[in-house]
């Protein structure tokens, strides 16, 4: 649900209130729906070389109204800016000021997307400062945008193109409403793996994929989303959690499997039951985390290491089975839930932040391993998420967390469902040992 | 099992004659159940329907049954709301199973569970339909209460009355007494006396000790406490209101807190009451599945086959006149059922004898070890022989379980079933296990199950 302040100042007499007050305008976001259009509006595709040439011929082939020049006051459904070529800093101001008169022209919800390449790959010095211009841009541009509208990166590795799979994979879920609350961050393709989904409904079909902690909110979420793009499901929980995983299992129309994730041989459980049951296993996604939060001061060896145990050192174990299991050799792919507060730190969370950036540290130093079979890992970092777990924050304390971001809003389970399912995806394929931010642009951190 | 019943000739009687249909095996998938809990605890405002739905739709998540025309579903309750004349079919309805899954309700008290589990067998085995779910509920909580037998006439007279003196006249006829509720008890029609009364004339019987009915209590919580510590029901239970566990179980108790215990049934007896609220089952509330197939749905499903329900048999006793005990009619169903596979308890792995009371199970071992009553009352040679206490009731039973009426056959053939799974073969056999549960009306019903 959208929060009850984004409610009234979305429309009519507080919509006028706050913009006379000053106060936070969030809007409601546009959200994927199958069946909806990728784009409200035309997309500008700006840059002048061959990249950019190439990107819109692509563009046309999924039924866009492209343009290469901007028509005044047309409201615009995104801009597209291909900075790929940028040799100097200088390179960045044609195209980026030709971008920036059509700012104004933007609908509610519209995207920005550029596109460059990796500084560190960089030829020289001033190459590397152009493309790591782009960084500061974006991040600033996405702070600089209302109404919904999100500014987000695609940074191109040596080898990979402005039309690799994977970049318009990425472009295409920058672009939709599926990164809604997506905001200020990049996506590095690294290698031309990936590849298009034959149903761009159901980029998931054929695919067996596993959830843990999925009984309840954001694991909930992940395995209603990848039931609705295509795949088969197993849900898993701790025992005690059953029932809330039972209704989640008929839901989705997937199998229920009751598993404290933290046991030795919870990887060949996992691995088992998706095999004898449904034949296959493609995709593991490592939702489960607790919290115990505590200052560090008055940290305890209990809660300091029942977090670590469940939201590391599990999902260690079981990547190890599953990098050993010879069924998990067919492009497999593991997305795993990290947190902001592994980047960026929260107070209370040493224990949590700890587990979590070891998650990131793990998703980086997988990412070769799986690279082997034609694999991939990722990781997703969740900010502000409404939950059962976040209402229980107090109001006040509640109220400004969720305001601190360029969107000025809660993200909902399902925002998070949605980077997931994407990155879980073939169209991702060439995307590997990233952690995608889904916070809103969160105002804290990186 | 009247038909079986006729036929004493032995190993062979199952096969019929030439012109008998080639016998399907029927296989348990497995099951689920809700846990236990006592009654007037988490379960107070869940009816049978409630109970019933809720194995059911963990049953389905946990080998996605979604949608799924299932051939048959079976299932019943021992106290049963007159309402709820169409409880199977009803929770069928409210699962997530196909709504054209047809569904029966089955009651044979205590043994409702295992007879579901048998009929529904037998259709597989002969073909009639190839996928099954058997179950149970029982509510002691959510009891049906009657009006009283006086007011019940008085309200359908009324209702028959056409004009207003002719109602008058038959409202006249209430009465103070009419007006108090009929609540149901677990007491037997014919003699008037509680299950327990009854137990405790048959534990004094046949010398059940006290220490031995104590004993036997301890261990039901021991091995049900550590089947649970091993994760053992992890895929055999979903939690249900805030319950994971048997809320019955008490993992804690000594053999001295359960000698601590005053008698409850039997003190009429004076020094030889021995049955206490340790050693017997407590008024519980819950629901059990079973997932039965035949062997080629079972692999077209991608399922697992943890076990074949090879026979049933039950058996009844006249206890009206004192002739045996109200709860050992299994004593006489196991022998005539190992006779027709020519089996002997030393062919048995697992002996899994439902806990009604301690003094039940103890009874009707001592039955089995007895030379003249297996010579005079089953006529044997000889004893039928002793069961391996090892053998018995491994993962806990009834006593620490709890015993929800017609839950309790779904709750021992899906434990069994994957306890005979983990052990495969014995000797260059399948391993088997017998399965005995009394019931109430002098009644008992018995299975053999083997691994797949």
């Amino acid at each position: 649900m959208t929060d009850k302040y984004t409610q009234f100042v979305s429309r009519g007499f507080g919509k006028d209130i706050a913009k006379r007050l000053g106060l936070p305008q969030p809007v409601v976001l546009r959200r994927h729906q199958p069946g909806e259009p990728l784009v409200r509006g035309p997309v500008l595709v700006q840059g002048s070389g061959g990249g950019a040439d190439e990107l819109a011929a692509a563009l046309l082939s999924w039924d866009l109204d492209v343009r290469r020049h901007a028509v005044p006051r047309e409201k615009l459904g995104a801009i597209i800016l291909v900075l790929d070529e940028a040799a100097r800093p200088e390179d960045l101001e044609k195209p980026v000021l030709a971008a920036a008169a059509s700012l104004r022209d933007l609908a509610a919800n519209a995207r920005v997307v550029t596109v460059s390449r990796a500084a560190a790959g960089a030829p020289g010095p001033a190459a590397a400062a152009a493309r790591q211009g782009v960084d500061g841009l974006l991040r600033s541009l996405a702070k600089e945008l209302r109404a919904g509208a999100t500014a987000n990166g695609i940074v191109l590795a040596d080898g990979a193109g402005t039309t690799s799979p994977s970049a318009l994979g990425a472009l295409r879920f920058f672009l939709s409403g599926r990164s809604a609350f997506v905001d200020g961050q990049f996506l590095t393709v690294s290698t031309t793996a990936g590849q298009q989904p034959a149903d761009a409904e159901k980029p998931l079909a054929g695919k067996v994929a596993v959830v843990t902690g999925a009984a309840r909110g954001i694991g909930a979420a992940i395995a209603r989303t990848l039931h609705r793009d295509g795949a088969t499901v197993v849900v898993v929980d701790i025992p005690a959690a059953g029932d809330h995983l039972a209704t989640v299992a008929n839901e989705v129309h997937g199998t229920a499997l009751q598993l404290d994730i933290s046991r030795e041989d919870a990887g060949a459980r996992i691995i088992g039951h998706a095999v004898e049951r449904h034949g296959r296993l493609d995709i593991v996604i490592h939702n489960a985390g607790i919290t115990r939060d505590k200052l560090l001061a008055n940290m305890d060896q209990g809660r300091w290491n029942s977090v670590i145990a469940v939201n590391i050192a599990a999902q260690l174990r079981i990547n190890e089975a599953l990098l050993a299991s010879e069924h998990f050799r067919d492009a497999p792919r593991i997305v795993s839930v990290a947190s902001t507060s592994g980047i960026a730190g929260n107070r209370g969370q040493t224990n949590y932040a700890a587990s979590k950036g070891g998650v990131i540290g793990m998703v980086r130093a997988t990412a070769p391993l799986l690279a082997a079979h034609g694999g991939s890992i990722n990781a997703v970092a969740p900010g502000f998420i409404e939950t059962e777990m976040t209402a229980r924050i107090p109001f006040a304390t509640r109220e400004v967390a969720r305001r601190l971001n360029s969107l000025q809003q809660g993200g909902r389970p399902g925002d998070v469902a949605e980077a997931i399912a994407f990155l879980a995806s073939d169209a991702a394929g060439g995307i590997s040992g990233e952690v995608l931010r889904v916070c809103g642009q969160n105002l804290v951190g990186a | 099992m009247p038909v079986n019943g006729t036929s004493s000739t032995g190993p062979t009687a199952a096969a019929g004659s030439a012109a008998a249909p080639q016998l399907r095996r029927a296989v348990v998938v497995g099951g689920n159940r809700i846990p236990f809990a006592r009654t007037g605890g988490a379960y107070t405002k869940s009816s049978n329907q409630d109970m019933l739905t809720a194995a059911l739709d963990g049953l389905i998540a946990r080998f996605g049954l979604q949608d799924e025309r299932i051939g048959e579903v079976a299932a019943g309750a021992v106290l049963k709301h007159s309402r709820d004349f169409n409880l199977t079919r009803e929770a069928v309805l409210g699962s997530a199973l196909s709504a054209e899954t047809p569904a029966y309700d089955v009651q044979q008290a205590c043994a409702t569970g295992l007879e579901t589990v048998l009929g529904l067998a037998n259709k597989i085995k002969l073909g009639q339909i190839d996928s099954a779910i058997a179950g149970g509920v029982d509510s002691a909580s959510d009891a049906p209460i009657a009006v009283s037998e006086g007011l019940r006439e008085i309200l359908l007279d009324l209702n028959r009355a056409k004009t207003l003196p002719q109602r008058l006249q038959v409202l006249s006829r209430l009465r103070p007494k009419d007006l108090a509720p009929d609540a149901p008890n677990t007491g037997e029609p014919r003699t008037g006396l509680s299950m327990g009364e009854h137990q405790a004339l048959t534990t004094a019987q046949w010398k059940i000790t006290r220490e031995a009915q104590d004993e036997l209590a301890y261990n039901s919580h021991r091995n049900l406490a550590a089947a649970y510590d091993a994760g053992f029901f992890d895929d055999l239970l979903t939690p249900y209101r805030g319950l994971s566990k048997d809320s019955n179980l008490r993992a804690d108790t000594t053999p001295e807190k359960l000698a601590g215990l005053k008698p409850v049934f039997g003190k009429n007896l004076g020094a030889a009451a021995t049955m206490t609220a340790g050693n017997s089952t407590p008024l519980t509330d819950g629901a059990s599945t079973v997932l039965l197939a035949s062997e080629d749905w079972a692999d077209a499903h991608d399922l697992p086959k943890l076990a074949t329900v090879l026979d049933g048999e039950a058996a009844a006793v006249d206890f009206v006149h004192g002739k045996d005990g109200l709860l050992m009619a299994p004593a006489f169903a196991v022998p005539r059922l190992l006779a027709r596979h020519g089996l002997s308890f030393a062919d048995i792995d697992f002996f899994e004898i439902h806990e009604a009371f301690a003094g039940t199970v103890l009874s009707t071992l001592a039955a089995w070890e007895d030379e003249e009553f297996c010579r005079t009352r089953l006529g044997l040679d000889g004893a039928l022989g002793s069961v391996d206490r090892a053998k018995l009731n491994v993962n806990g039973s009834s006593l620490a379980a709890g015993h929800p009426f017609a839950a309790t056959g779904g709750r021992i053939v899906a434990t069994l079933a994957k306890m005979l799974h983990a052990k495969g073969q014995v000797d260059g056999r399948p391993a088997r296990g017998l399965i005995s549960i009394c019931a109430a009306g002098g009644q008992g019903v018995v299975a053999i199950l083997e691994a797949h």
